[in-house]
C-alpha cells in the first residue's frame, strides 16, 4: 500500500518524472512543463472529469484517460501529445461548440473566455456538426449576476462552488445527458433561491454563462448628464487587481492610476472606499470596546462588511442577528456621506450627486438596496456599484492608456486613508485593523506590534488571541461562507452551555480569500493569485504614513465637523443599519 | 399553527427513510406514491426532514425521468423507450399518442384527461414495444392498440393513486429509477 509521502517514477513525453503517489497525471506534466489542455478542472476545484478535454494515452492501456482525475502510478509511460489525442480533442471541442451560441463578439467574456482561447488554439476553422444550441431564457432576476444557460458547458465548476465551497446550494444541475442544465432547484429564478449574489460562479465560469450584471450604461448616461455631479470611490480590494485587465503583474498597486483613469472618464470627484473602511472601524472598534467592557453584552461581534455574508446569514443564520455589527459597509457609508457631508462642504445639492463604488464584488449590487437605510441620506446613498471586470472595461472603452496615465491624489475630504483601510480587502483584514483601533481606545495607546500575524493567510478559518490591557481577546477570521458554520457552532455551543464566548470578535468574508477573491475581480482566480493581491494590500499597509484608522486626519476633520462622536446620534443616522430574518427554503 | 397533512405524509416518508444512505430516492418514490407526483411543498419538506437540500433533490427528481413535478392526468399513458420497445416502433407509437392527445410527453392534457410520459423499460422486453395506462400493461402495441386504450371506454380505471405510471414487474418500484441511473448520458 502506497502512501502520500511514497514517491513515484513516471515518464511523461519520455522525460522522467518522480511525483507523491496520488499526484493526478495533469499536475505530474505540470511539473515538468508539460501542457495539458483542460477546459473544466480549476485549481479550486475537485476534479469533475466532465469535458474530456484533457485526455492522454498511457501504454499498456486500451482507454485513453483523462489526466485531471487519473493518479499518476508506478512505471507508467504517458503520453500527452499525438495526431489521434489532437484529433479526439478537437473532436471533444466541436461537440462542445456546436451546443454553444456563436455569439462571441457580444459576450461579457469576448477575448477573456477559456472556451474561446481553447477554439483559437486549436484553430478550428468549422464545426461539422450541426448547431444544436439549446433555447433557455437568461436569468438576470438578481441584478447581480446573469445566467445564461445556453451558455453553459456544464463543467460543473459553479455548482461545486456553491454548493461546497459556498455552501448555498442555490445553483444545480437538472435534467441529464444532453438536456442537462444549470439551474436553481425546480427551474425558479435566482432571485427566489438561496442565491447571495456572492458571484464565486462567474469568476469560476470558464465561459459566458454566468456574468456580473452590466450597469456600465446607466454610469456612462450619468456621466454625459451636465448636471449630475458624479463621484467614485475605489474599493479596498479593486487597487491591486485592476491592473490584472491591462498586463501589469498580479498585486500591482495602481490606486493612484485608478483615481486620474476615473477622473478622464468624467467623475468630477473620486473617493476612497478605504476612508469608509477607517469610518467603519472607528465605529466598529468603539462598539467591540462598549460591548467587551459591559459585562451584559452579546459577544462575539460579528463584522458586516461584507453583503453576501450579511444575506446569509438573514437566511441561514438569523439567531446570529443580536451578534452582528449595526456598521454598515465601507462603501455604504462613503455613500450616505457624499449626499450629505461632501454635498454640505460643496455646496452642491445632493439631489444632483450620483455616487457609483467600484468594487470586486457583484453582491454590492444588491447591498445598496438592501434596506431603507441604504437611503440614509434622504436619497439612494450610493446609486450605481460596479465591479473591477466592469471598470476595467470602462476605461478601455475610453480609450484611456491606462499604463501611461499618470497617479493623482484623491479628493481627500472622503479620500484619505490609512493602511488599516486598505487591508480590508483581504480575509482578516478588519479583524487586523479593528483590534489595533481596539487597543488603542482600550489602553489609549497603539499596539507595541501593530501587525496581527495570527488573522492573515489563506487558512479558511484563522482563530487567535491577543492580550489589550491585561484581557485576552479570542477572535476568529472566516472567508468562504462554506468555512462559517464552523465557526458559528462553536459559538452557539457555548452559548447553550452557558460558558464563557468561544471568541470575542469574528470576521466574516463570503469569498474565498475575502475581496481580493471577490466574484467580480477578474478572472482566472487561484490561491497563488489571491496571496498575490493581498501581499500588494499588506505593502500599501506598511508605506503608509498612518496604519490605524484612528490615526486618519479626515476620519477625524469628519467628526469634528459633521458627525459628532463615534456611536453619535448623527453617526447612527448615517452609518448604522438593521437586520432582519430572511427565511428561504432549506439549502 | 399545527404541522398540515402534508408535513405529516411527509414526516412518515422522512421517517422511514432518514439516516439510511443513498435512500433519497426511495422517499422519492414514497412522495409520487403517495401524490402521484411530487409538489414542491413536499419536497421541501422532505429537504428539512432528512436535511438534505433542495437543490439535491431536484436534481435528483430532474435525473431520472419516472418522477413527475406536476399533477398527472386522469389517466396516465407511459410509453416505455427502453432499448427493446424503442427497436421495435416505441418512438412511432409516442407521436403517435402526442398527436392524439395533443401534448408532447411530460404534459397533461388541459382538460386533465391525460398524461402522456416516457419510461425507460418496464422490465418485460419479450413483450415490446410496450405500453402502460394506468399502469395496466399493453403488449406488443400497434397504432391500433394503442388508439383504442385512449378512448374513454378503453382506459383502464385507475388502480389508487399509487399505480400512477406504475406496471407489474419492476415498473414503479425504486428499481426501475435505479435502472435509468446507467443510461446518464
Amino acid at each position: 500500500m502506497l502512501t502520500m509521502t511514497d514517491k513515484i517514477q513516471a515518464t511523461i513525453n519520455g522525460l522522467p518524472v518522480e511525483v507523491r503517489a496520488g499526484t493526478t497525471i495533469l499536475d505530474a506534466a505540470r511539473q515538468v512543463s508539460v501542457h495539458i489542455p483542460t477546459l473544466c478542472k480549476h485549481p479550486d476545484l475537485d476534479a469533475t472529469a466532465a469535458c474530456g478535454m484533457c485526455i492522454v494515452r498511457v501504454a499498456g492501456s486500451s482507454k485513453m484517460l483523462r489526466a485531471c482525475c487519473t493518479p499518476v502510478e508506478q512505471e507508467m509511460e504517458i503520453t500527452t501529445e499525438n495526431p489521434e489525442i489532437i484529433q479526439v480533442r478537437r473532436t471533444v471541442i466541436e461537440m462542445i461548440l456546436s451546443k454553444h451560441p456563436n455569439e462571441c463578439l457580444t459576450c461579457g467574456r469576448n477575448q477573456n473566455c477559456e472556451l474561446q482561447t481553447l477554439a483559437a488554439d486549436f484553430g478550428l476553422r468549422e464545426i461539422c456538426l450541426d448547431s444544436v444550441v439549446p433555447d433557455l431564457s437568461i436569468d438576470d432576476t438578481t441584478k447581480a449576476v446573469v445566467l445564461d444557460p445556453r451558455k453553459c458547458i456544464t463543467c460543473g465548476r459553479c455548482i461545486q462552488v456553491c454548493q461546497q465551497i459556498q455552501d448555498v446550494w442555490a445553483l444545480s444541475f437538472l435534467q441529464r445527458g444532453f438536456d442537462t442544465r444549470i439551474a436553481p432547484a425546480g427551474d425558479i429564478h435566482l432571485a427566489d433561491s438561496p442565491c447571495v449574489r456572492c458571484g464565486q460562479c462567474s469568476a469560476h465560469c470558464p465561459t459566458g454563462a454566468i456574468v456580473e450584471y452590466d450597469n456600465t450604461q446607466e454610469v456612462w448616461d450619468n456621466l454625459l448628464d451636465p448636471d449630475t455631479y458624479c463621484v467614485a470611490q475605489l474599493a479596498p480590494a479593486v487597487r491591486v487587481a485592476i491592473g490584472e485587465a491591462f498586463g501589469f503583474p498580479i498585486g500591482t498597486n495602481l490606486t493612484g492610476k485608478t483615481y486620474a483613469a476615473l477622473r478622464r472618464m468624467g467623475f468630477d470627484a473620486v473617493f476612497d472606499t478605504n476612508f469608509g473602511a477607517d469610518l467603519t472601524i472607528m465605529e466598529e472598534a468603539h462598539e467591540f470596546v462598549e460591548r467587551f467592557t459591559n459585562a451584559k453584552s452579546v459577544l462575539p461581534l460579528i463584522t458586516t462588511c461584507c453583503p453576501s455574508w450579511v444575506d446569509f446569514m438573514e437566511k441561514f443564520h438569523d439567531d446570529m442577528i443580536p451578534h452582528f455589527s449595526s456598521c454598515k459597509s465601507p462603501q455604504a457609508m462613503v455613500g450616505a456621506l457624499a449626499k450629505t457631508y461632501y454635498a454640505e462642504k460643496m455646496g452642491l445639492d445632493p439631489a444632483k450627486v450620483f455616487v457609483v463604488s467600484i468594487m470586486p464584488c457583484t453582491a454590492k449590487k444588491f447591498e445598496i438596496i438592501r434596506s431603507k437605510s441604504m437611503r440614509s441620506s434622504g436619497f439612494q446613498d450610493v446609486d450605481v456599484s460596479l465591479t473591477t471586470r466592469e471598470l476595467a472595461r470602462m476605461i478601455k472603452q475610453s480609450g484611456i492608456n491606462f499604463p501611461a496615465v499618470k497617479e493623482e491624489q484623491p479628493d481627500h475630504l472622503l479620500g484619505a486613508y490609512t493602511g488599516a483601510g486598505t487591508i480590508f480587502g483581504t480575509t482578516g483584514g478588519v479583524m487586523e485593523a479593528a483590534l489595533r483601533t481596539s487597543y488603542y481606545l482600550l489602553t489609549g495607546a497603539n499596539p507595541p506590534r501593530i501587525d496581527f500575524q495570527a488573522t492573515r493567510g489563506l487558512n479558511g478559518v484563522k482563530e487567535g488571541s491577543t492580550v489589550i490591557d491585561g484581557h485576552e481577546v479570542r477572535f476568529a477570521v472566516a472567508h468562504g461562507l462554506g468555512n462559517v458554520e464552523t465557526v458559528l457552532n462553536r459559538v452557539r455551543a457555548a452559548r447553550d452551555a452557558g460558558e464563557p464566548p468561544a471568541y470575542h470578535f469574528i470576521e466574516v468574508m463570503a469569498c474565498p480569500g475575502g475581496c481580493v477573491g471577490g466574484g467580480g475581480q477578474p478572472y482566472g482566480v487561484t490561491d497563488g493569485l489571491r496571496a498575490k493581491r493581498a501581499a500588494g494590500l499588506y505593502q500599501d499597509d506598511q508605506a503608509g504614513l498612518w496604519r490605524c484608522a484612528h490615526e486618519n486626519p479626515y476620519v477625524q476633520k469628519l467628526y469634528d465637523d459633521f458627525l459628532g462622536e463615534p456611536l453619535g446620534e448623527k453617526s447612527e443616522q448615517l452609518l448604522h443599519t438593521s437586520y432582519r430574518s430572511r427565511p428561504t427554503y432549506r439549502r | 399553527m399545527g404541522p398540515t397533512k402534508t408535513e405529516d405524509d411527509v414526516a412518515a416518508i422522512a421517517k422511514r427513510w432518514k439516516n439510511k444512505r443513498g435512500s433519497l430516492i426511495m422517499a422519492l418514490h414514497g412522495l409520487q406514491d403517495r401524490y402521484g407526483y411530487v409538489p414542491r411543498e413536499a419536497a421541501m419538506s422532505l429537504g428539512e426532514a432528512m436535511d438534505v437540500p433542495l437543490a439535491r433533490i431536484y436534481e435528483v427528481l430532474t435525473f431520472y425521468n419516472y418522477f413527475r413535478l406536476e399533477a398527472p392526468g386522469k389517466h396516465v399513458v407511459s410509453v416505455c423507450m427502453g432499448t427493446a420497445c424503442y427497436l421495435k416502433g416505441a418512438p412511432q407509437l409516442l407521436d403517435d399518442a402526442s398527436a392524439r392527445l395533443g401534448i408532447r410527453p411530460g404534459e397533461t392534457s388541459p382538460d386533465g384527461e391525460y398524461h402522456l410520459q416516457v419510461v425507460r423499460c418496464v422490465g418485460c422486453c419479450g413483450l415490446a414495444p410496450v405500453v402502460t395506462v394506468n399502469g395496466k400493461l399493453l403488449a406488443k402495441v400497434t397504432a391500433e392498440t394503442l388508439e383504442a386504450s385512449m378512448t374513454p371506454a378503453g382506459a383502464p380505471s385507475r388502480a389508487g393513486t399509487s399505480a400512477a405510471g406504475g406496471a407489474p414487474g419492476t415498473a414503479g418500484t425504486p428499481a426501475a429509477a435505479g435502472a435509468a441511473e446507467s443510461q446518464r448520458a
